[in-house]
């Protein structure tokens, strides 16, 4: 059954294909069944591969198969094919990806409603599924590349889907800019590769000898610039907050579950060649991002603005665990995040449907009675980011923590770090649950909310129970229980084992979740409470509220907020303007050169002999 | 005694049936001008249409036949060794009867559009792909020179042709300056190449320089340094590039088409033959010059065309660079580095023809501000795709055959251990891939008030359109076969 | 045989017609200019073909020059189309196109 892969990423293809020539014709709601039957088509198929994979002997490479397509580009010694790689990573990076693609898929048959673009749309999905499946399967970098570049352009073309919002346009355009960054680290990771190593083919590169230190090194740095890029970390980060310009099923399945994962996956895949000094590097980074992004999220008024942030953080936790060489914990949070948050990027989207297109969160609270199901999923989304024990969130983050405490270098520094990212983590997300579903309806009388339809409704619920139970594919609690882990072992060239007591592992996750609650407990002290409608008859508990409130406000609102504000500054200032002055640099050195272009053609005659006069100096000179 | 030498003049054998391919177009062109003077009424454009094409097509089978002789018995050279028939020459020959072809097509349309002369033009057009051809198989430099003479001498009255475009005028009268300028240069170097070596044979030139070592080597070098220059100005490479942006702007847009591909193409292959086939035991002073000019040329055109607000120019500039990504393969030196550039070059025709297929139906009166392109996707879908995938093929995005290229190139600077140069060309493909964005989310992004009338598009364009699009993605996927045909084409320079 | 003497010649006479390219506005004199550097090749050729004792150098002189003719011809029709149209030969006019 395994030869069946080929399917996998053919049948989004094919989908693609049909709505390219078909797709006027099919219209409203045809088009968006036909791209939700391929992406579903292409799920089972990831199921019976994976169903003929497992059959195979875990022992030795028994399940790593390449299938060769055709010789794509012979350029010298280099030899690249175009094939597929079926191992267990690829088919555990398909499974979430077909499925929760097939959901999102489904869900937008809803969302995408009276769209004038509507089948152009899932022309886009189905070709952005197609890409990221041959990233995954690529048997090489370059066929990886390939996807890497078809789910870019997917990501910018989808971001400005409304490019009649000068916002949405602008967004795509920081996208592509800050995407191209990465994508020179990738192309030039991938060269330097071929140099030292003589190919670019996964499996050979897996049984090279290793590298020199100072390539080694410079190689994996290089790949993380790639990665970095494509997956949102400091200081590439920027573009992704500003791609939720794009529809809500974009934002949930390309720049939440799973595009931006794919930074991750390429690391992960490239295991063995990671330096140890590069991996330091890549924790650092990743622990900073997870901070940093996670102060940023406080600070939100915009619902997916919020999450956006949150999913910068999220993956700077996978980065923090694959620097750590937790790479099952990385594969895992990518799994589960996959989960959580296309099921709270599906669930807002539901409110902002519900609520007209209103995305403020001042505007809205109480919407739990208007919008049962909604409501009640995005809760469980909310407990499994916030990682309460036993919903999904928590295995994964807990087993990351525990992986950052074990680092050798600096180890219990980017566990706190990670601990207090979860301390907020909680706090933004229950203070985004307590403003949209709690306290007091703020919206204005002409809006009405409503639940929304039935094929909005069924992902949710199906994300919902995995985001609740997803953790059981890697339950640390009986050995033979660590089924993820097990399943990947084959992939790595040095196995990460955890080497902390059954103590010291239970102490510290009694220590994360006990952050987690802290963080809950501090929104719904000072959101919760404070937005109880006064009642006179209950002087002490006002004050009580009143306490609160002005202890948040000297926390938070005193320095804290100034803190937060500096952040936003530095985002803006900082970071996006050294993407800009990039832009401007360049324009500038063009607005140097630009007066030689004067139009005269007797000065273009002297640039040629000038020019001339140059060369024959420098030939004559060489001789001297 | 006098009497007695001309009575013993024997003329060197000439080898007919290799020089076929251009004879039948000198004849296409003989015949336009014959039947458009005896019955100038019967000349419509559609005539002189299917005559260009026919005598391409079977210019076409005729390199076909002389490709695989080549391939069967081995490269050889002809009319005492001045002319090569080798793989270089009619892989060149191929391409430039595929651009005539195409541009044939292509400006059916356009000159009864623009109210241009259409027997004039295809006159000239024929008698310009000969020059191109001669100048691409010419294994002596007096021959190359006279060869590129005619490219040149042809394009300058076709670029003048546009009644109503002052600025079609103007590009005309720079291009001509500088260009004699230039040839001037090209010339002198000829010349002292000859005092040199003895001789303007390049095969000659080779041998001698591959035996003896100068004692004093100023002439030689002076020689190359102007050589280099003639042909950079030629190929566009900054700072030789000046000209490019004014003469592609104002030039009819399917002469601009010619320009860039064919006048580009024929310039490479000059360049090879010589620098890295003639002169090959003297890499070691060239190299270096090319890198620096091959640098320059990125950054100029990459840095330039994000300025630019007119798709004629940008588009320009955008040529300039790809000149720039083919010196990186020349500068390699090596049969890697050559095959890349023919690939190169081979597929650049064809990405680059399109374009102007899609830019030449564009405009009224050939004007292309940016702001006429608004709503295209909108008006012509199907065109705009087309127009889309080739600007990203011109971008080098994977699955077209623009990524491919410019994939060899590197790779080539990076088997050579130009570290620099390589990410150099990584940086430029970055900061033009912008330029091409440019265009299509201006193709894309609606503009209310600006609706453009986007005049009807003659079916012949859409052929065109077409077939180049359907070509860039074939090579970009399944490159393999044009890979093996730019290999094959590389030995050059064999005495025969 | 003085061959350098030649050689200076012709690179003197090259020079000046670059000068002359550079400098001029008139756009029949810098056709002249451009007609100036053909002729400083034509020396060099003879010279050298004197000097290796062969006649090729002056039969590329010979093809020179007839190239040159027909370059000459079709330089002068577009400074006369130009003229017609803007009733000036001036090169520093013809500035439509820049930046």
């Amino acid at each position: 059954m395994v030869e069946l892969v080929w399917l996998i990423p053919m049948l989004p293809l094919l989908g693609f294909l049909i709505l390219l020539i078909t797709g006027h014709l099919l219209g409203e709601p045809r088009a968006g069944w036909v791209a939700t039957a391929f992406a579903g088509a292409s799920f089972i198929a990831t199921l019976i591969v994976l169903v003929g994979l497992l059959g195979k002997d875990s022992h030795a490479g028994g399940r790593s198969y390449e299938f060769v397509l055709f010789e794509w580009l012979p350029a010298g010694s280099l030899k690249v094919e175009a094939g597929f790689l079926l191992d267990p990573l690829s088919i555990t990076m398909a499974l979430f990806v077909t499925g929760v693609g097939a959901l999102i898929h489904l869900y937008s048959i809803g969302y995408m409603h009276g769209d004038e673009k509507y089948s152009k749309f899932f022309l886009y999905l189905n070709l952005f599924l197609f890409s990221m499946l041959m990233l995954v399967f690529g048997n090489n970098l370059v066929v990886t590349f390939l996807g890497w570049e078809g789910v870019g352009a997917c990501s910018y073309f989808l971001i400005s889907f409304w490019h009649r919002r000068e916002s949405a346009a602008t967004a795509g355009k920081k996208a592509f800019v800050t995407n191209r960054v990465g994508d020179w680290g990738f192309m030039i990771a991938t060269f330097a590769i071929w140099s030292a190593l003589g190919t670019v083919t996964y499996t050979e590169i897996a049984n090279s000898p290793a590298m020199s230190a100072a390539t080694g090194t410079a190689v994996s740095l290089l790949l993380f610039v790639a990665a970095a890029g494509k997956s949102a970390q400091l200081p590439l980060y920027v573009w992704l907050p500003d791609a939720m310009e794009g529809p809500t099923p974009v934002s949930a399945m390309v720049h939440a579950a799973t595009m931006v994962t794919s930074g991750v996956y390429l690391l992960v895949r490239m295991n063995n060649v990671l330096t140890d000094d590069a991996l330091l590097v890549i924790a650092v980074i990743g622990a900073t991002t997870a901070l940093f992004a996670a102060l940023c999220a406080v600070a939100q008024h915009d619902i997916k603005r919020v999450l956006a942030y949150s999913t910068v953080s999220q993956l700077g936790y996978m980065f923090l665990a694959i620097g750590s060489g937790a790479y099952v914990a990385a594969i895992f949070h990518v799994i589960t995040h996959a989960f959580f948050k296309a099921l709270l990027f599906l669930g807002s989207g539901s409110v902002i449907h519900g609520m007209h297109d209103e995305q403020d969160m001042r505007k809205m609270g109480a919407l739990r009675i208007a919008m049962p199901i909604t409501g009640a999923t995005f809760i469980i989304g909310w407990l499994a980011i916030a990682g309460v024990p036993p919903f999904a969130g928590f295995w994964s983050k807990d087993e990351i923590l525990l992986a950052a405490w074990e680092q050798k270098n600096i180890g219990p520094l980017l566990w706190v770090v990670g601990l207090v990212t979860a301390l907020l983590t909680a706090y933004y997300m229950s203070r985004q649950v307590i403003l949209v579903f709690f306290g007091d309806q703020r919206w204005d009388d002409d809006v009405h909310p409503h639940e929304s339809s039935w094929t909005m409704t069924t992902p949710l619920c199906v994300l919902a129970v995995a985001a609740a139970a997803g953790g059981a594919i890697n339950l640390p609690l009986v050995k033979d229980w660590l089924v993820l882990e097990h399943f990947l072992e084959p992939i790595f060239h040095h196995p990460h084992h955890f080497s902390s007591g059954t103590a010291t592992k239970i102490a510290l996750a009694v220590i994360s979740v006990a952050a987690g609650l802290i963080g809950i407990s501090i929104a719904v002290l000072s959101w919760m409470k404070r937005r109880i409608p006064t009642d006179r008859l209950e002087p002490e508990f006002l004050e009580n509220a009143m306490y609160v409130d002005s202890s948040y406000a000297r926390v938070v609102g005193g320095p804290g907020t100034t803190g937060f504000q500096k952040t936003a500054d530095f985002d803006r200032r900082i970071v996006d303007g050294g993407v800009n002055g990039l832009a401007r640099a360049v324009m500038k050195l063009g607005q140097l050169i630009q007066p030689t272009q004067s139009g005269y053609m007797r000065n273009y005659a002297v640039g040629v002999a000038l020019g001339a006069l140059a060369i024959l100096v420098v030939l004559a000179w060489g001789l001297l | 005694m006098a009497t007695q030498s001309v009575l013993a003049f024997v003329g060197p054998s000439v080898n007919w049936w290799a020089l076929l391919p251009q004879m039948i177009l000198l004849g296409a062109a003989l015949l336009i001008m014959l039947v458009s003077a005896l019955a100038p009424k019967q000349t419509s454009t559609p005539f002189v249409t299917v005559t260009t094409m026919c005598a391409a097509i079977t210019s076409y089978i005729v390199a076909t036949g002389l490709w695989n002789d080549v391939q069967r018995d081995g490269p050889s050279s002809s009319i005492a060794s001045a002319f090569g028939i080798d793989g270089f020459s009619i892989f060149f020959t191929m391409l430039i009867l595929v651009a005539l072809a195409a541009t044939a097509l292509l400006s059916h349309g356009y000159l009864d559009k623009e109210g241009i002369d259409a027997p004039e033009f295809h006159a000239l057009l024929l008698c310009s792909a000969a020059g191109a051809i001669v100048m691409a198989s010419a294994n002596d430099l007096v021959v190359m020179f006279i060869g590129l003479e005619a490219l040149s001498i042809g394009l300058y009255v076709m670029i003048a042709m546009h009644d109503r475009r002052q600025e079609a005028r103007e590009s005309a009268i720079k291009y001509f300056v500088l260009g004699a300028f230039s040839s001037a240069f090209l010339l002198y170097g000829i010349a002292l190449t000859y005092g040199a070596t003895g001789s303007t044979n390049l095969i000659h030139i080779r041998d001698y320089l591959g035996a003896v070592v100068f004692r004093d080597q100023h002439l030689l070098m002076a020689a190359m340094a102007l050589l280099l220059v003639g042909l950079s100005f030629k190929v566009a490479a900054a700072p030789f590039h000046f000209w490019a942006p004014d003469v592609y702007q104002g030039a009819p847009s399917p002469v601009t088409g010619w320009m860039a591909s064919v006048a580009k193409a024929a310039g490479f292959a000059a360049l090879l033959r010589i620098f890295f086939a003639a002169f090959a035991s003297h890499r070691i002073d060239w190299t270096p010059i090319v890198s620096v000019l091959a640098a320059v040329t990125l950054v100029v055109g990459a840095v330039m065309a994000i300025l630019q607000n007119d798709v004629k120019r940008m588009l320009a500039f955008s040529s300039v660079s790809h000149a720039g990504y083919v010196l990186i393969a020349v500068q390699a030196a090596t049969d890697q580095g050559t095959a890349a550039a023919l690939f190169y070059l081979f597929t650049y025709t064809f990405m680059v023809l399109g374009t102007f297929a899609v830019v030449g139906a564009m405009g009224r009166d050939d004007d292309h501000p940016l702001a006429n392109y608004a709503g295209l996707g909108r008006s012509r879908p199907v065109l705009a795709i087309g127009f889309t995938i080739l600007l990203l093929a011109q971008a080098g995005i994977p699955t077209t055959s623009g990524f491919v290229a410019k994939f060899q190139v590197i790779a080539a600077a990076v088997n050579n251990k130009n570290y620099v140069l390589a990410g150099l060309a990584m940086i430029t493909a970055v900061v033009g891939a912008f330029m091409y964005l440019r265009i299509v989310m201006a193709m894309y992004v609606d503009n209310e008030e600006q609706k453009s009338s986007v005049p009807s598009w003659h079916w012949s364009t859409k052929v065109v359109v077409i077939a180049m699009v359907g070509f860039t993605l074939l090579a970009g996927l399944v490159p393999q076969f044009l890979i093996e045909f730019a290999e094959d084409a590389v030995p050059i320079l064999i005495r025969g | 045989m003085l061959l350098n003497q030649f050689l200076i010649l012709g690179a003197v006479l090259f020079a000046t017609g670059v000068y002359g390219v550079l400098a001029r506005r008139n756009g029949v004199m810098v056709l002249m200019s451009i007609e100036l550097m053909l002729n400083a090749v034509n020396i060099n050729l003879v010279a050298f073909g004197m000097q290796h004792g062969v006649v090729s150098g002056q039969v590329f002189a010979l093809f020179v020059i007839a190239v040159a003719a027909a370059e000459v011809g079709v330089g002068l029709a577009i400074v006369l189309l130009l003229y017609r149209n803007r009733t000036s030969i001036d090169v520093e006019d013809f500035d439509l196109m820049r930046g």
